[in-house]
């Protein structure tokens, strides 16, 4: 479902950021996927979304292929994904309700099903009591967690996150991954970079560590990538 | 619906923003306007003085009036002609007396030739038609001598596609920089709206949806710009008309043209502006 094939990503400035990365995520699984700030965690989580394209290789998620996909392709995958982000990306000026009803808005889905379908994410998420609230109103936990609802409203089959809790404390950060794992639990695969080691550690997922744009170690196949390095 | 409510909501949000976009847009195309209006007054000149020309044939002296009379009703059947006008003697005599006023003395006793004044139909006034009626009418064999102001007509026509190219030119040149123009402000809502259209994309909006709400902006703008140049162009007219010399005014069809120009201004400009914006996203 998301399908790596020796896949390379430069960029005429700063060189290589991902380089003959093969990798395969199955549904309903969760990945945590490690490294140092440029090892190329971003890069890839961005080729899965398609926000970039390799220079070579190829990446399909769901049946959409990078090497073919058009912009409606590309906006068709999206709705099957939800996206989070370290520094959450809520707008401002709206609600929470907005900001969930928002995802569902411009991809045209009908008026009459928005209301039930933020309010049960909303619910999913803790923040049932918090819908007429601004983001601004917010801690930094409730904020990612509308973001998180954002995700989840479209029923997407995968959740991409992008360092989810690194602008969290302890507990926040201990909030937002349970609320990943029940999501996880409900079946949706999740790929989720993070510098959390702690975080890792404490848990059972598979982990994938990246290094200058390689995969250096990778839980489900360990000695098939045993390139760590010293 | 939704494109036109978010274009609105975009005006109240940034009503300043908005009111600036509106009034550039206008001063364009008010600038735009005003050159129309002297290239249309211009031809209107040129009209009015194209009546005037005239081709004048003089009959040779004891000449059978039949023969002149046949001749006149010949011209006058030809497509080009509009009507041919028998003057004899005395009435050419009367004639100059008159446009002469006081020095109408000096025609005492004179005789003055008498001639076929034709006038040519509309359309067909230019240098190469005029010459080419002259030159059939001198073929008649009674005709002594044709007048019809080669030069002038020719002056006239040069002076007219000169104010037509230099209207045209300058007409595009303010459309483009009223596309730019209006690029510009439309850009400036774009990159307000930058996050929002980031987080439109990840949750899969195409860029179609994305667009929409831009484009009736910039159709909203453009029109309302090109309502506003049209009333201060209306104004400026009628100070012209009222302190200058007299002028005339654009009528509705070419008045609604100039008001599709501007929506089709604002359309481009945000066309544009837009889909730069979302190929570097």
């Amino acid at each position: 479902m998301i399908r790596f094939t020796r896949v390379t990503k430069s960029y005429p400035r700063t060189g290589t950021a991902v380089n003959d990365v093969s990798l395969l995520v199955n549904k309903g699984e969760f990945v945590f996927l490690t490294g140092a700030s440029g090892a190329g965690k971003t890069t890839l989580l961005r080729m899965v979304y398609m926000d970039e394209r390799p220079s070579s290789g190829e990446v399909r998620v769901s049946g959409t292929s990078s090497v073919n996909a058009g912009p409606r392709d590309v906006a068709k995958l999206r709705r099957k994904l939800g996206i989070v982000f370290q520094d959450f990306r809520l707008l401002e000026h709206r609600t929470v309700e907005q900001n969930v009803s928002f995802a569902l808005e411009v991809i045209g889905a009908p008026s009459a099903v928005i209301g039930g379908k933020v309010n049960r994410v909303l619910t999913q998420v803790g923040l049932a009591a918090k819908g007429r609230a601004f983001p601004s109103e917010l801690s930094g936990g409730e904020q990612q967690r509308v973001a998180i609802a954002r995700a989840l409203v479209n029923d997407p089959f995968a959740l991409i996150a992008d360092e989810p809790t690194g602008n969290l404390d302890d507990r926040a950060t201990r909030g937002v991954f349970q609320l990943l794992r029940e999501i996880n639990a409900a079946g949706t695969a999740i790929m989720m970079a993070t510098h959390n080691l702690e975080l890792i550690r404490r848990q059972e997922f598979r982990t994938i560590e990246m290094a200058r744009g390689q995969i250096v170690f990778d839980s489900a196949e360990p000695t098939a990538t045993a390139k760590r390095g010293p | 619906m939704r494109p036109i409510r978010e274009a609105f909501e975009t005006f109240q949000r940034a009503p300043l923003l908005s009111a600036l976009s509106v009034t550039t847009i206008a001063f364009s195309l008010f600038a735009l306007g005003l050159f129309g209006l002297v290239a249309l007054n211009i031809r209107e000149a040129l009209e009015r003085l194209e009546d005037r020309v005239e081709i004048r044939a003089f009959v040779a002296e004891g000449t059978a009036p039949e023969d002149v009379a046949q001749a006149a009703s010949d011209i006058a059947s030809f497509p080009e002609v509009l009507s041919a006008q028998l003057l004899s003697q005395e009435q050419a005599l009367r004639r100059a007396q008159t446009e002469l006023g006081e020095f109408r003395d000096v025609f005492e006793g004179a005789v003055l030739p008498g001639s076929i004044d034709l006038r040519l139909r509309p359309g067909q006034r230019d240098p190469a038609t005029v010459k080419r009626v002259a030159e059939r009418v001198k073929a008649y064999s009674f005709i002594d001598d044709i007048r019809y102001g080669e030069e002038w007509i020719e002056k006239l026509y040069r002076l007219r596609n000169i104010a037509g190219i230099a209207g045209l030119i300058l007409g595009l040149v303010f459309a483009v920089v009223s596309v730019i123009i209006i690029g510009a402000t439309i850009r400036m809502t774009v990159l307000a709206r930058a996050k929002e259209i980031s987080i439109m994309r990840l949750v899969g909006a195409t860029d179609g949806y994305i667009r929409r709400p831009f484009l009736v902006e910039g159709f909203a703008k453009g029109v309302m710009g090109g309502l506003l140049a049209l009333v201060l162009t209306w104004v400026a007219q009628s100070l012209i008309n009222k302190y200058v010399i007299q002028a005339i005014f654009f009528d509705v069809r070419v008045a609604v043209l100039g008001l599709l120009f501007g929506a089709l201004i604002g359309l481009a400009g945000s066309a544009v502006s837009v889909g730069r914006h979302l190929r570097r996203v």
